[in-house]
């Protein structure tokens, strides 16, 4: 019997088991899983929780709910992972787990103490991450009863999850302020280590439109060195200031504690993996998904989704002594809330930036590309269903996991 | 003088260097005196770990990279090639531009 061992249940890693355990031959393979989390958190839901669209409730299940049957499920933190000699030790009972082949799919997670400072005394009192559960839910209590003043969202280092929900959070608070009748009393800033809005230039022009076109200023190559939570300013390496009376802070991105303690990861414990076959660049055996890898793709959940397809093939190419044949693009596919009902979406790769067009149909669409509509946001509410109901549960979505040029247009 | 050093080389749209194995220290120099800069022993010990970074990996290291594995600190590296400290050493150094973030 020979075993497949899945660190992390998350997007990617519960993806790939329900497809793998299709695949595989029970006869021949057991399959494992193991996570820290009870539960499965739809990660996108976050946004949507400070302004009370979504309760935080609603951005969880489960998690052994979406395990495939016959695939065994253990709840537990990953103490070390030892590809040398294929052993994973879990931290709970110091339980040994010996693979044949392995999938780390452990994700990023926020880093606050790395920017001198910030998990100081304003932390959760004027200033908040709405990268976590219980940051969400505490960012969207003190939204409650705030009355207005200067907001800053920052960015400290990319690469992020999601490097367009700052930019979503932005807008949202644009359009939650005005509804509350509160946005004359609310300057919005946007602080970030990028150039621009975004880091596509076609993209980050439309989207730097928008800010001015919302009111909301911008402050660019802005690198955060240090919070001074007495004072509410954030300086820059280069000298600036930017005071604030609210802060939301898209804190440094890193790899699983479990990477850095196994000495397995770059500086940022992410895992050297081949950008095109997702094999890990170490060791063959080894295959890495979703945030946990370096590849230069988006950290975001269309990026795990799309490349499962290619890392599925190649796994079981690789089982079998073959030619490892499928090469992943790097596509993304991210839908942007620009507020009032509306959205935008942008779809990417490696090697094109988001452009303007009609997506999934050429010509027809229903969905925008880089405009906003209306139809595009409910593409994005209607995907916390299709995520659940379908692409948790293994079923395959009827996207390509490759980028299409068709529909788009060049200059 | 600058711009006799540079003449000969090719270089993209955003001006890094297409070869970066046409790269010497006089480039550099050269490169340095186009951004403004005038190059001290800190600005060498950057510049020296990028080329040894490059010549390794194929890639221009990141800040967190040059700053973990060298005693320059941010705040420096920011002194000595202010605006962009990432993408100036690269230029500098005579590396592709930093393929950076997504």
């Amino acid at each position: 019997m020979k075993t497949f061992l899945i660190l992390g249940a998350g997007t990617a890693g519960t993806l790939l088991a329900s497809r793998i355990s299709k695949k595989l031959n029970k006869n021949d393979w057991k399959i494992i899983i193991v996570e820290k989390e009870q539960n499965h958190y739809y990660q996108p839901g976050f946004l949507f929780v400070p302004f009370g669209i979504y309760k935080p409730k609603d951005t969880y299940r489960p998690n052994r709910k979406y395990i495939p049957s016959g695939a065994e499920f253990i709840n537990s933190e990953v103490d070390t992972i030892d590809p040398e000699v294929n052993k994973v030790t879990l931290v709970k009972d110091k339980q040994v787990i010996k693979y044949d082949y392995l999938v780390i799919a452990t994700g990023s997670t926020i880093r606050p103490a790395e920017t001198e400072g910030l998990l100081d005394g304003g932390w959760r009192k004027n200033i908040f991450d709405f990268y976590t559960p219980d940051g969400s839910e505490a960012l969207g209590k003190f939204l409650e009863n705030w009355q207005g003043g200067r907001l800053v969202v920052n960015i400290a280092e990319m690469p992020i999850k999601c490097p367009v929900a700052p930019l979503e959070f932005i807008f949202f608070a644009d359009w939650y302020f005005t509804k509350k009748g509160i946005r004359n009393k609310v300057e919005l800033v946007y602080s970030t280590p990028l150039s621009g809005a975004f880091t596509k230039p076609k993209a980050s022009a439309m989207l730097g439109d928008l800010m001015a076109k919302k009111n909301i200023k911008v402050e660019a190559d802005f690198a955060i060195s240090d919070v001074d939570s007495g004072k509410n300013v954030i300086h820059s390496y280069d000298g600036r200031e930017i005071p604030f009376d609210l802060m939301v802070s898209t804190p440094v991105n890193m790899g699983a504690p479990v990477i850095e303690r196994s000495s397995i990861g770059d500086d940022l414990h992410f895992i050297p993996t081949d950008k095109f076959t997702l094999q890990s660049k170490n060791w063959q055996n080894v295959f890495v998904l979703g945030d946990a890898s370096n590849i230069p793709a988006s950290k975001a959940g269309a990026v795990a989704h799309f490349s499962t397809g290619t890392a599925l093939k190649n796994i079981l190419a690789h089982i079998n002594g073959e030619e490892m044949l499928e090469k992943f693009d790097g596509h993304a596919n991210c839908f942007i809330e620009t507020g009032y009902g509306k959205a935008s979406l942008i779809d990417f790769n490696y090697d094109v930036e988001p452009l303007p067009g009609k997506y999934p149909v050429p010509g027809i669409g229903p969905m925008t590309l880089l405009g906003e509509s209306v139809i595009n946001h409910w593409g994005k509410l209607g995907f916390r269903y299709l995520y659940w109901e379908i692409l948790m549960r293994g079923w395959e979505v009827p996207l390509p996991d490759k980028l299409s040029m068709a529909g788009k247009k060049l200059d | 003088m600058a711009d006799d050093v540079l003449s000969k080389l090719k270089f993209d749209a955003d001006g890094y260097m297409e070869d970066s194995s046409a790269w010497n220290e006089k480039v550099a120099e050269a490169l340095a005196a186009k951004e403004g800069i005038k190059l001290t022993d800190r600005h060498w010990v950057v510049i020296k770990y990028c080329r040894d970074t490059f010549a390794k990996t194929g890639d221009a290291p990141s800040l967190r990279n040059i700053t973990k594995n060298t005693d320059v600190q941010t705040k420096e590296l920011y002194e000595l090639f202010p605006g962009g400290p990432g993408k100036l050493a690269a230029k500098v150094s005579g590396l592709k531009k930093p393929t950076g973030c997504i």
